[in-house]
């Protein structure tokens, strides 16, 4: 199908519809059945397309044709079951009709986002199933975004689907006093997912951007539902469109990092900040705090590039908050920055050497720019120890840089 | 690692801070908390209202603590630390130090009750 982008755009939009129906409608212990007919349908379409060109209203098309296929399996399934009585049989007819009404795809999808963000699959495990069945994506896309085999993709999913039937899973909205733990966990796996496509090391551009815009998409439906628009969900949304709007920026065209000072303010997506700011006012409701507001928090004062001693302090408040609830060594180190940025070096310096986070070379990147204008052959060595302990190349050559400055700089000082 | 919690005791007879005071020391105080999580040794905490009850034997309730003690409990956290010698290392710059007659008690959590 190489007709245009508009094919597999189409396909991967409507594929997580009508396999989210499907789903539903024939209970999450058929899941497989459920995929079947989807792609089966798209097998047909590629097929029907490629001899009859498109159809005038292909989103119709593909429904007619899934229903129909839909309605044959359950007629087999049916005539070889042992015992069919008359009113079996007629309630058969009744059951057969998928609802392909707007109001059920879209409260089918949500529900489908609920029943896969379960604690007792891993998250990866959550993670790939929400690609493929919430997000359309291909088996290989997905191996290809971690960085690994079809085959163990297809393996995860595989076990993933048989804990999930073993419980039982229900494709339903949670109960009011259940929601809000149920939807913690939803809300971790969008942004475990957003973190894949933003920070993860694959080189593929396209594809780590389609990864955000999935996760911003399903934050989207929860918000555009009155039953899940929770405070929180709008301040994963809000801090979701304040990275991205850095998307372009962050990255040069051999794929090498471009530090956040370094970056072109003129890349930054001003939309994107702009809808980030309008769901963070949407998450000032209610008397909690989740994690979520507060790096909305931070992420929005990221989006001001100005120096000021306002942005500082208010991102080492939101830190020191954000630590107490929820404890991460990023976390610990970009606070250990904004101490810096907000309260001087040298305070900074101390509270940086209790931090303990010896294997990261983040903490030693941090221990360099701190000791910079301060003790620059210190600064050089512990750029060194970044250096060694650097992951990626990408990694190596901005901690190169930096070396390179810092003896500079101490040749400078040491006359 | 153990679990401490550290108690802070606010003289009152030396009056209420200034709102400029307050709002200075709000700042120590959560920049001296962050700095513990930071080091991800926090675990929980809380400010206490000033308004209280006391009850005592035979059936007695005041409204308190405040009127009889010059001591009141205005908070207090609970961190994570190897010994005493640790948990000491961190409350000592604790804000609270730099005001007369305020005190900062630590002690060690020793037994929980278990939710089943």
């Amino acid at each position: 199908m190489k007709e245009s982008g508009l094919i597999p755009d189409l396909f991967r939009a409507e594929y997580r519809k009508l396999v989210s129906v499907l789903c539903k409608h024939f209970g999450f212990d058929q899941i497989e059945i459920a995929e079947d007919i989807a792609s089966d349908t798209f097998l047909t379409a590629s097929q029907d397309w490629a001899q009859k060109g498109i159809p005038s209203n292909p989103v119709a098309w593909l429904y007619y044709v899934a229903k129909n296929k839909a309605k044959n399996y359950q007629q087999r399934d049916f005539l070889f079951a042992n015992k069919i009585t008359q009113e079996i049989k007629n309630n058969l007819q009744n059951s057969i009709e998928i609802d392909l009404s707007p109001q059920n795809i879209n409260d089918s999808q949500l529900q489908m986002m609920f029943a896969i963000c379960d604690d007792a699959i891993p998250s990866e495990a959550q993670i790939g199933l929400s690609l493929r069945i919430l997000c359309g994506f291909g088996i290989q896309e997905i191996a290809d975004a971690f960085l690994t085999s079809k085959e163990t993709i297809n393996k995860r999913l595989f076990r993933a689907k048989e804990k999930l039937r073993e419980r039982k899973t229900k494709i339903e909205f949670p109960g009011e006093t259940e929601l809000e733990g149920r939807l913690a966990t939803v809300l971790t796996t969008i942004y475990l997912l957003f973190n894949e496509g933003y920070y993860s090391i694959s080189q593929h551009q396209m594809l780590r951007k389609e990864l955000c815009l999935e996760a911003m998409r399903l934050c989207t439906m929860l918000v555009e539902n009155s039953y899940t628009n929770k405070p929180q969900v709008n301040a994963l949304l809000s801090l979701m469109c304040f990275h991205a709007s850095r998307f372009e920026a962050r990255q040069d065209k051999n794929g090498d990092i471009i530090l956040y000072d370094e970056q072109d303010v003129t890349m930054w997506n001003a939309g994107l900040i702009s809808k980030g700011g309008y769901f963070l006012d949407r998450a000032a409701t209610g008397d909690k705090l989740s994690r979520y507001h507060l790096e909305a928090g931070i992420a929005y004062w990221n989006t001001q590039k100005a120096d000021t001693d306002e942005k500082w302090e208010n991102i080492l408040q939101y830190y020191n908050h954000l630590l107490q609830i929820a404890y991460s060594p990023i976390a610990a180190l970009n606070r250990t920055y904004a101490l810096a940025k907000a309260n001087g070096k040298q305070e900074a310096i101390i509270a940086a050497e209790k931090l303990n986070l010896k294997n990261n070379h983040f903490y030693f990147m941090l221990l360099g720019e701190l000791y910079t204008g301060i003790d620059d052959q210190k600064a050089v060595m512990d750029f060194k120890k970044a250096y060694a302990k650097a992951r990626t190349p990408a990694d190596q050559l901005t901690i190169q840089r930096r070396i390179d400055n810092s003896q500079k700089n101490a040749h400078i000082t040491v006359k | 690692m153990d679990e401490f919690i550290l108690l802070f005791h606010f003289d009152q007879t030396m009056g209420s801070p200034s709102p400029e005071q307050l709002k200075i020391y709000m700042k120590q105080y959560h920049d001296w908390v962050g700095g513990i999580a930071a080091q991800n040794k926090f675990n929980g905490g809380t400010g206490l209202s000033t308004e209280g009850r006391v009850l005592k034997p035979g059936n007695v309730i005041t409204d308190g603590p405040y009127a009889e003690i010059k001591e009141i409990l205005a908070g207090f956290i609970t961190i994570k630390a190897k010994d005493f010698e640790e948990a000491v290392s961190l409350a000592k710059d604790c804000p609270m130090l730099n005001g007369e007659g305020n005190s900062v008690e630590v002690r060690k959590i020793t037994g929980t009750h278990e939710k089943d």
